[in-house]
């Protein structure tokens, strides 16, 4: 069969050359890392974002002021009848335990699917609970005042199926199947305990596939969440204090708002448009006012014809407020699930937000977009539940027992 | 809102479980150190330690315990019974393949033996400690304790977390009538019919 050893020899010798090119540009490049780069940025292997994780214990729970991973499910879930104080001790007990391994890359104690535990990829995940947590266990009187749903806003179009629930799960990686395999186990857990309530996935830009430190788009286009705080500099933005008490030391506050986006109408705005309803230029993020991402917008400059160059109505306008404790952590993520029938989109945020105190720092704002903001137009909640986010787990505790016992 | 309902095991397994790190991620023999009766008899269980233990959650009758048995001694070290404060009787199983291929469970002659330098697993579908005649659920989240004898006499205690689990529905060899029928936890087998747990992989 001449020919045919002739098309495998050229197709060797084909493959052969392109594994030569190939060669020759890694080796130019690690040449060029060489002379430029750490070493050990060099030698990392290839699933270093994979082994990647984040500490577990500590005084504050992870997953808050965790640099976003790239995907992340949202886990509602609601209390079976006859769920007390010990029952959310013992399902506490269990969720910090497998929470702790599987953030180390280990399997769960009663893990089923061992394998799928092997890539840690900076998994976090954060345990929050709803007012009826608080009642089962006896601790009403020591419930937020802040701990209800959100008031009633009049672009709310709130759906059952996204609000509410009694206990949330917020599990993040960079590796979509060990978010998978983390929500599985956790749930299959707590499965005599709590019900599903819903789930919510969301995505971001994929590990190394955008220089470290970029803040995310969303997926109208928009650079979304520039201004969000460094916690670093004010923690109190976001976590509670020893001045809270020993029980509430570390804790803080989930807001989960589920933002539809309709894409579709979305799309019969031009770009100045679009650029005109946030206040941001698309391309950099920078305020129509100035040129780089975190340009201070100036909201009293006119344009030549006299009006403000960031309109009464942008978002970005409509977002701030003069108190500067009317502030919180964003953490939200893109969702894009599959339409419904003869619809072409469905599409939009799964809005995360962290805070110290839900009604001095997010109430107040979301009620200035609610009465104006001119993206409005366009995104829509249909979705809204608010949780307490204990302290994190310290050696030998299990999430939430400073609540309990403190 | 019941505040005060603790059932009484409960509360003396979260004294003595406080010790093993709070979670049972690993607990050797140093950790349980403070138990009395840690070791007794002979000094074998001295060179064992035990990780990852947990037990299937069960309102009564048949579960099993789980977990890995390390040897870090020169010598072989023979485990030969079990007990436990979950049930009156415990039993070290492992598993058999019938005249049909299907796995069965029967009670393990003469004992395990870990190896030197070596780990025995005990886990879902294999080699496992059978606890019989549950009258007190154990639920899931809280501990049972486990002593496991060695043939010198001395034993090793740990605290086994409760974990809710459908797998490990090892059914029984046909000559153990007494439990025939019967599967390890409260799962539905009448609906499931009898899943022999690695029967097919």
């Amino acid at each position: 069969m001449p020919a045919d050893g002739t098309s495998r020899r050229s197709f060797l010798q084909g493959g052969a050359a392109v594994l030569g090119g190939a060669a020759l540009a890694l080796g130019g490049r690690a040449v060029v890392d060489a002379a430029t780069a750490d070493p050990a940025d060099a030698a990392a292997p290839d699933d270093a974002a994979g082994r990647a994780t984040v500490a577990f214990r500590g005084e504050r729970q992870p997953g808050v002021t965790t640099r976003p991973q790239a995907f992340a499910a949202f886990v509602a879930l609601d209390l079976v009848d006859g769920f007390d104080r010990d029952a959310l001790v013992r399902l506490m007990r269990i969720w910090t335990d497998d929470a702790e391994r599987l953030m180390a890359g280990t399997p769960g104690l009663a893990d089923q699917e061992k394998e799928l535990a092997a890539v840690p990829a900076r998994l976090t995940v954060t345990f929050g609970y709803g007012p009826r947590v608080f009642e089962a266990a006896g601790l009403a009187d020591r419930a937020p005042g802040w701990l209800r749903p959100l008031p009633a806003f009049g672009v709310d179009r709130l759906e059952d199926a996204w609000t509410g629930g009694d206990l949330v799960l917020q599990v993040c990686a960079d590796d979509e199947v060990t978010v998978s395999h983390a929500v599985r186990l956790l749930v299959k857990d707590a499965r005599t305990f709590t019900t599903v309530r819903w789930v919510q996935r969301g995505f971001r830009h994929a590990p190394g596939t955008t220089p470290s430190g970029t803040t995310m788009r969303n997926l109208m286009g928009q650079v979304d969440g520039t201004r969000n705080p460094d916690v670093g500099v004010e923690p109190a933005l976001v976590w509670s204090s020893d001045d809270a008490g020993p029980a509430h030391a570390g804790s803080t506050s989930m807001v989960v708002r589920r933002i539809a986006m309709n894409l579709d109408t979305w799309d019969e705005l031009d770009r100045d448009g679009r650029e005109k309803a946030v206040g941001r230029r698309l391309d950099t993020g920078a305020p129509l006012t100035g040129t780089r991402e975190h340009d201070e917008p100036d909201l009293d400059a006119k344009g030549p014809n006299g009006l403000t160059v960031i309109g009464p109505f942008a978002h970005i306008r409509r977002a701030r407020s003069e108190n500067t404790a009317e502030r919180f952590l964003r953490r939200g993520y893109n969702y894009d699930d599959a339409p419904a029938p003869g619809r072409l989109s469905n599409s939009g945020l799964v809005f995360t937000t962290f805070q110290r105190d839900v009604d001095a720092q997010f109430v107040p704002i979301q009620r200035r977009l609610d009465e104006l903001d001119l993206l409005n137009e366009w995104t829509t909640p249909i979705g809204s539940a608010v949780f307490y986010v204990p302290g994190g787990a310290r050696s030998g505790e299990y999430v939430g027992q400073r609540l309990l016992e403190a | 809102m019941n505040t005060q309902h603790t059932p009484a095991r409960t509360s003396a397994v979260r004294r003595s479980a406080a010790a093993v790190a709070a979670l049972g991620l690993v607990a050797t023999l140093a950790a349980c150190g403070a138990d009395a009766d840690a070791a007794t008899g002979g000094d074998e269980a001295a060179s064992l330690s035990i990780a990852d233990t947990w037990v299937k959650a069960t309102d009564e009758g048949m579960t099993a315990a789980f977990g890995v048995v390390t040897n870090d001694s020169d010598e072989d070290v023979t485990i030969v019974s079990a007990t436990t404060d979950a049930s009156p009787t415990a039993e070290l199983h492992t598993m058999t393949m019938g005249d049909d291929g299907s796995m069965t469970m029967v009670e393990k002659d003469g004992g395990f033996v870990v190896p030197s330098g070596g780990t025995l697993a005990f886990e879902p579908g294999g080699d496992h400690i059978m606890i019989m005649g549950v009258t007190e659920p154990i639920l899931p989240g809280d501990d049972v304790e486990v002593t496991l004898t060695l043939d010198d006499g001395s034993t090793l205690d740990f605290a086994a977390a409760g974990r809710t689990y459908t797998g490990a529905n090892e059914t029984y060899g046909e000559d153990d009538t007494e439990h025939a029928g019967h599967d390890m936890g409260d799962m539905d087998m009448s609906t499931d019919g009898a899943t022999d747990a690695g029967d097919d992989h």
